[in-house]
């Protein structure tokens, strides 16, 4: 169990959030900036969907972000010749996610 | 204050890494067998690894006063060539035999085994090194894989542990996160959070997870290694214990007696 009350929560970590917060709005932001056509990368539209989690009111936040981050897939591949590395995100369009 | 870093490989670390650790209080440490960042070309490379690991780095943490016990395994980022996966495995066994601890007898059993990519190749010598535990009545150290890839994997893994006759109390799966940690928990597994600043969990996120499912059969490590990580993340996460008023029997608890008591399962592990 958290040992703080929620007023407590908030001064410890409020300031380190809040420049978290400041590089998320960047991030995005830089997205906007940035030379080329429209945007369209799975990891952007699953960071987005992300980022409704973190308001909608429901708790276990950092859970279902995971959640709505990983493979749901059933099938093996027999080998991993050829494959990229982690990416971070799948594709929410391709069943990956829940 | 002392801790143990259970889960960090010191192969890729200097030195100083090893003073500074013992300047923060770590008496012991446990390092699995992983891999290098780049594909060894042959299995004798890997019999050097492992004398590295049983010869040399007891003896260089020694100087430093700190105890050093090892896993030995081929991790699954190798093991996707069934075949040369089979030729590493071989070698395993000799090194399980000796009693010397700064001669080959800090080895606590079979790790980090586990997944990378979920593949069906990993999968079969991920069993075939449950089996080779279970033969040799070894404990486990689980590497569970990165990122989106984790989930899956994780209960791939443990389904495959499931399946063993291995008691899961000798098996801790590392890398836990959030979406992880109560399945791992509620099997029976001994669960493991890795501290690096980027991926897995932070210090805060240790000590949120430690809040919302308890203290038991739960330790947190470093995992420091060539990669973005830090060699002082466990004592930087007593820290952030402290700092929001967590007893300090609960930080001693989650990062010395925990475990203390986990690896004293094996034989070969004891402190002085």
């Amino acid at each position: 169990m958290n040992p703080q009350t929620k007023q407590q929560v908030v001064d410890t970590y409020f300031m380190e959030h809040r420049a978290k917060l400041v590089d998320i709005a960047a991030y995005l932001d830089r997205i906007d900036r940035g030379q080329g056509d429209d945007l369209s990368d799975f990891r952007d539209e699953a960071f987005r969907r992300a980022v409704e989690i973190l308001l909608d009111g429901q708790t276990h936040r950092a859970r279902r972000i995971l959640e709505l981050l990983s493979d749901h897939s059933t099938e093996l591949p027999r080998s991993a010749d050829g494959m990229k590395g982690a990416m971070g995100a799948v594709s929410l369009t391709d069943g990956g996610a829940a | 204050m002392k801790y143990i870093d259970p889960h960090i490989h010191m192969v890729s670390r200097t030195t100083d890494d090893y003073q500074r650790m013992a300047q923060a209080g770590c008496i012991a440490i446990t390092e699995p067998a992983f891999w290098a960042g780049f594909d060894r070309s042959s299995a004798q490379g890997f019999y050097d690894y492992f004398r590295q690991l049983t010869e040399y780095e007891p003896k260089r943490a020694a100087q430093f006063g700190i105890q050093h016990f090892t896993w030995l395994c081929i991790n699954p980022k190798e093991a996707d060539d069934p075949g040369f996966a089979r030729e590493v495995v071989s070698m395993i066994p000799d090194f399980l035999n000796s009693k010397d601890q700064l001669c080959g007898g800090n080895v606590l059993g079979i790790g980090e085994i586990g997944l990378n990519k979920n593949t069906k190749n990993e999968l079969i010598i991920l069993e075939e090194q449950i089996a080779l535990a279970e033969t040799y009545n070894q404990m486990v150290l689980v590497h569970t894989p990165h990122l989106e890839d984790k989930l899956k994997g994780t209960r791939l893994i443990m389904d495959a542990l499931s399946a063993s006759t291995i008691d899961p109390g000798r098996i801790l799966i590392d890398h836990v996160e959030e979406h992880t940690v109560p399945e791992v928990l509620e099997r029976g597994f001994w669960a493991g959070m890795t501290l690096y600043p980027d991926t897995k969990v932070t210090p805060q996120r240790a000590a949120d997870i430690i809040e919302m499912y308890g203290d038991e059969r739960i330790w947190m490590n470093s995992a420091g290694d060539w990669g973005c990580s830090d060699p002082l993340a466990v004592p930087k996460a007593r820290l952030e214990m402290r700092r929001r008023g967590h007893a300090p029997t609960t930080v001693d608890k989650v990062t010395f007696d925990n475990p203390q008591q986990f690896l004293s399962q094996s034989p070969n592990f004891s402190l002085v």
